[in-house]
């Protein structure tokens, strides 16, 4: 079956806040445009067509695709376990898994090579018991870190649609006499399609825009020509011409995902209401998967935390100075929180209008928001300073042109949990109330909202957790003088100060944890 | 995700966290109407020049706001800002990023005063930005694992095959590609170019910057890397003597260039008389001792006795080559030539 769509027209205030939405987000590809036109049509094609471009285009493209792939791979099967099984300490796994969210790719990498790269503390003890490995480095060092640290991305989705399934559908097929793994493959797992496809997207543009990461393990990926142009040469033209180039790239990637997608309809036709799924008994191979997940959770978040907090203690040892500024945990928390309230709500218009009245218009604005999460920080950063100091006036450089970079950014994190959201809640609620004489606006108001509220609520988490670790347009879009744990970790790490750079890292991971166990912890008492 | 359990809680919650919010918003907003606001865009870190700046603010009174960022991002955002930008001094860790800014024509001349104070092949020709203090380019090497006497009098010592897989550099690092600069001014294109794809085919390992080069020698991961002096010298203090590793300085090549931190008073500021004051500060004994006790770098002031760290090797025993900092313009050639031979 098609998906449903709502019989009515689109309400003009509903278009005109999408498009001012799509609008903001797609400034930096306005500056690229503007830069790019600098450079002249002959040093563009040089430029394009040098073999070293079409090999990184080619390197970062797998990884992404290799990356997602694997994120999937352990994505399903975690969330599987966490909704429908009788997995022990449920509620520890639920935050545990997700944690890796937390963790800044800067972080991530240092941790890595710091522990696997050779002479490093995992590597010495692993070869002091004969089993020895070249390093961590190149391509699929890049691979590991980046899937440990962005699984998260499919998993959320994945869980929460697995939560909202209707298992109606799979008891039914179970009757007529599927095997239990033939209901997974035929009716679950089509069913989380749309939810894997969003969440891989997100997973696979995480990779194409990371720098931290993939330069600290040593893998030569298209965003290290875009930061060779800033840095060898200052040369703004060509590194537009280089954005460009991966704006390309995300819009083949967005047609990829809207074929993996399809267009079932998910939402609930039937009558009556919709009840929990009962749990698989996991019975001898529980402590299996137990092991499965703890392993998985010590690599993505034992790792990481373990190094930072063995730089404190060798620091600390060493007598190293160590203040923990209070105060910039709170500035780091409290612009995250804005950013996430504002690119929620900033999204839902994109998300309404994506999935209750497809048209190419509503294509064109949904993918456009898009490219903001797929190009370098640093390029997206630069592009607002661009129209910041030119058209900002006194907005430049306050919290509020902070906030407008983080939406800029994060926008499709929350079109795509508000979207997963939307295409489970069904339009026939909408359509029934439309038809009774409430307005678009109450419609809205009084029914699409509270049908959507975890999605929003799940949009503004994900924002929350990603600004909380942003660095390239913190450091140059805040007002100045105004740090960030992000910042002061940064500051630290880049000037071999440790210790100094693990106090921040520490708490940061401690915050955006506590704030994800918080709202993670109703969701066993929800059903 | 989960819900928060009621509405009429979820609606407090949402007041709460708004009065906050506004609250902040407020106590952060930037102070338009202050009075004289002096604005550095400083490419060194916070960890290593703050306590100098709080000197500074406390000597003169003068209010001072920082923006830390990377060097060559903050000017590239002087670029984009254009004349409005809200910066006065641009404080960069390296020549290549001041050049840049010279060749836009966004510096303003310094008075001749200040710039006789510091040698002349430490500042711009035109005479807008002038260093601050010194870097020594170095090998650092694993003292493990390289005895002292294995290591070459020259850098040309490197591409010997018996350094197959022990190098470490970072050629997207400024420092790095001044060092390039200074070897195709020093001995022509045609050698430089032989250089690289000397060391090139030993295979180099690639790392992001200093720090990562500094660290992986320590671990033994490489033997030798390509890095500037102080590095080590943070390495020392945080993780004791013990860390297994030293610099070796080359003898009169591009290897042992004197490399910058320096500093220039933008065009377009409007606080030009605390700018310049804050460069005369930086230019005083009082910074210049702070640049060689607590940075571990070389001072640049002409006709003072500094003392400088006791674990850096003093700069008369070096053989530094000599060059002029503000001849090192090239950047666009040595990263036509980088990707040229494939080193980017």
């Amino acid at each position: 079956m098609r998906r449903p769509r709502l019989g009515y027209r689109p309400p003009l205030p509903l278009v005109a806040a999408a498009v001012i939405v799509a609008l903001s987000a797609a400034l930096p590809l306005v500056y690229l445009v503007i830069r790019a036109a600098e450079a002249g049509g002959p040093a563009v094609w040089q430029l394009v067509s040098r073999p070293r471009t079409l090999q990184l285009l080619c390197n970062t493209l797998l990884l992404a695709l290799a990356v997602s792939s694997s994120a999937t791979v352990i994505a399903v099967p975690t969330a599987w376990l966490l909704v429908r099984t009788d997995l022990p300490w449920k509620p520890f796994w639920s935050v545990a898994t997700v944690v890796p969210l937390t963790i800044p790719s800067l972080v991530g990498g240092y941790a890595f090579v710091a522990a696997l790269g050779s002479g490093g503390i995992v590597h010495q003890w692993l070869s002091r018991w004969g089993i020895g490995f070249s390093g961590v480095y190149g391509a699929w060092g890049a691979w590991l870190v980046l899937t440990l640290l962005s699984y998260p991305y499919v998993l959320l989705p994945v869980r929460s649609t697995l939560q909202s399934l209707d298992p109606a559908v799979e008891e039914a097929a179970m009757s007529l006499g599927r095997s239990p793994a033939g209901v997974f493959w035929h009716v679950t797992l089509p069913a989380l399609r749309p939810a894997i496809a969003s969440g891989a997207l997100l997973v696979s543009l995480y990779t194409l825009s990371d720098f931290a990461a993939v330069s600290l393990l040593q893998f030569d990926s298209f965003t290290r020509a875009i930061y060779v142009q800033y840095q060898a040469s200052f040369n703004r033209s060509h590194a537009a011409v280089l954005g460009l180039v991966l704006v390309a790239l995300t819009t083949l990637l967005l047609g990829v995902d809207s074929r993996l997608r399809g267009n079932k309809r998910l939402d609930r036709t039937g009558p009556g209401g919709k009840r929990k799924a009962a749990l698989v008994k996991l019975g001898k191979w529980r402590w299996l998967a137990v092991i499965a997940l703890g392993l998985l959770v010590l690599a993505a978040v034992g790792l990481p935390v373990g190094v930072s907090a063995a730089w404190l203690v060798r620091g600390l040892a060493h007598g190293e100075r160590v203040v923990v500024d209070l105060g910039i945990a709170a500035n780091s928390f409290l612009v995250s929180l804005g950013a996430a309230a504002l690119t929620a709500i900033a999204a839902l218009p994109v998300a309404l209008l994506a999935a209750r009245y497809p048209s190419r218009l509503s294509r064109i604005i949904e993918r456009a928001s898009y490219i903001g999460y797929a190009l370098p920080g640093i390029v997206v950063a630069l592009s607002l300073v661009f129209f910041g100091a030119r058209a900002g006036g006194l907005l430049y450089q306050t919290i509020a042109m902070l906030l407008f970079a983080y939406l800029v950014l994060f926008l499709p994190q929350a079109v795509g949990a508000i979207s997963a959201n939307l295409a489970l809640a069904s339009p026939n609620l909408e359509n029934v109330a439309r038809s009774l004489g409430y307005t678009p606006w109450r419609v809205f108001w009084r029914v699409t909202l509270p049908l959507i509220t975890p999605g929003v609520i799940s949009a503004g988490a994900l924002v929350f957790l990603t600004a909380m670790k942003e660095l390239p347009a913190t450091l140059l879009l805040s007002p100045i003088g105004f740090r960030t744990l992000t910042t002061s970790l940064w500051g630290a790490v880049s000037e071999a100060f440790y210790a100094r750079a693990a106090a921040p890292a520490l708490l940061l991971v401690g915050i955006s944890s506590l704030s994800l166990f918080i709202l993670l912890r109703n969701e066993g008492m929800r059903r | 995700m989960g819900e928060l359990r009621t509405a009429g809680g979820r609606r407090a919650l949402l007041k709460l966290g708004s009065a906050l919010l506004l609250a902040w918003l407020l106590a952060t907003a930037p102070g338009y109407a202050q009075g004289e606001t002096l604005v550095i865009y400083s490419g060194r870190s916070e960890a290593l020049v703050q306590p100098l700046i709080d000197r500074f603010v406390a000597t003169t009174g003068i209010n001072v706001r920082v923006r830390y960022g990377d060097t060559a991002e903050l000017a590239a955002t002087i670029l984009e800002e254009g004349d409005r930008s809200p910066a006065d001094v641009y404080w960069a860790q390296d020549a290549g990023a001041l050049g840049a800014l010279e060749a836009y024509d966004r510096l303003s001349p310094l008075p001749d005063e200040l710039l006789a104070r510091v040698d002349h092949r430490l500042q711009s020709p035109a005479g807008v930005w002038v260093a601050t203090s010194g870097r020594a380019r170095v090998v650092a090497y694993n003292t493990r694992l390289v005895p002292p006497s294995e290591l070459p009098e020259s850098i040309w010592g490197f591409t010997d095959p018996k350094w197959r897989g022990r190098i470490g550099w970072a050629p997207t690092n400024g420092s790095f590609q001044a060092f390039v600069t200074a070897l195709r001014l020093l001995e022509g294109d045609e050698r430089a170019e032989k250089w690289l794809r000397g060391v090139l085919a030993n295979q180099p390992r690639v790392y992001r910057n200093n720090t990562a080069i500094v660290d992986a020698v320590g671990r033994g991961e490489i033997h030798v890397g390509f890095v500037n002096h102080y590095y080590l010298h943070r390495f020392l203090a945080e993780q004791g003597e013990k860390f297994p590793v030293r610099n070796h300085h080359t003898s009169g090549d591009a290897g042992a260039i004197i490399n910058i931190a320096g500093v220039g008073i933008l065009k377009s500021s409007r606080a030009k008389e605390a700018a310049l004051r804050f460069v005369e500060f930086l230019l005083s004994p009082e910074a210049q001792e702070y640049f060689a006790q607590e940075v571990y770098e070389y001072p640049v002031l002409l006709g003072v006795e500094i003392e400088i760290n006791p674990h850096v090797i003093p700069l008369d025993e070096i053989n530094a080559p000599h060059l002029n900092l503000g001849d090192l313009k090239d950047l666009e050639g040595t990263l036509e030539m980088l990707q040229r031979v494939g080193v980017l």
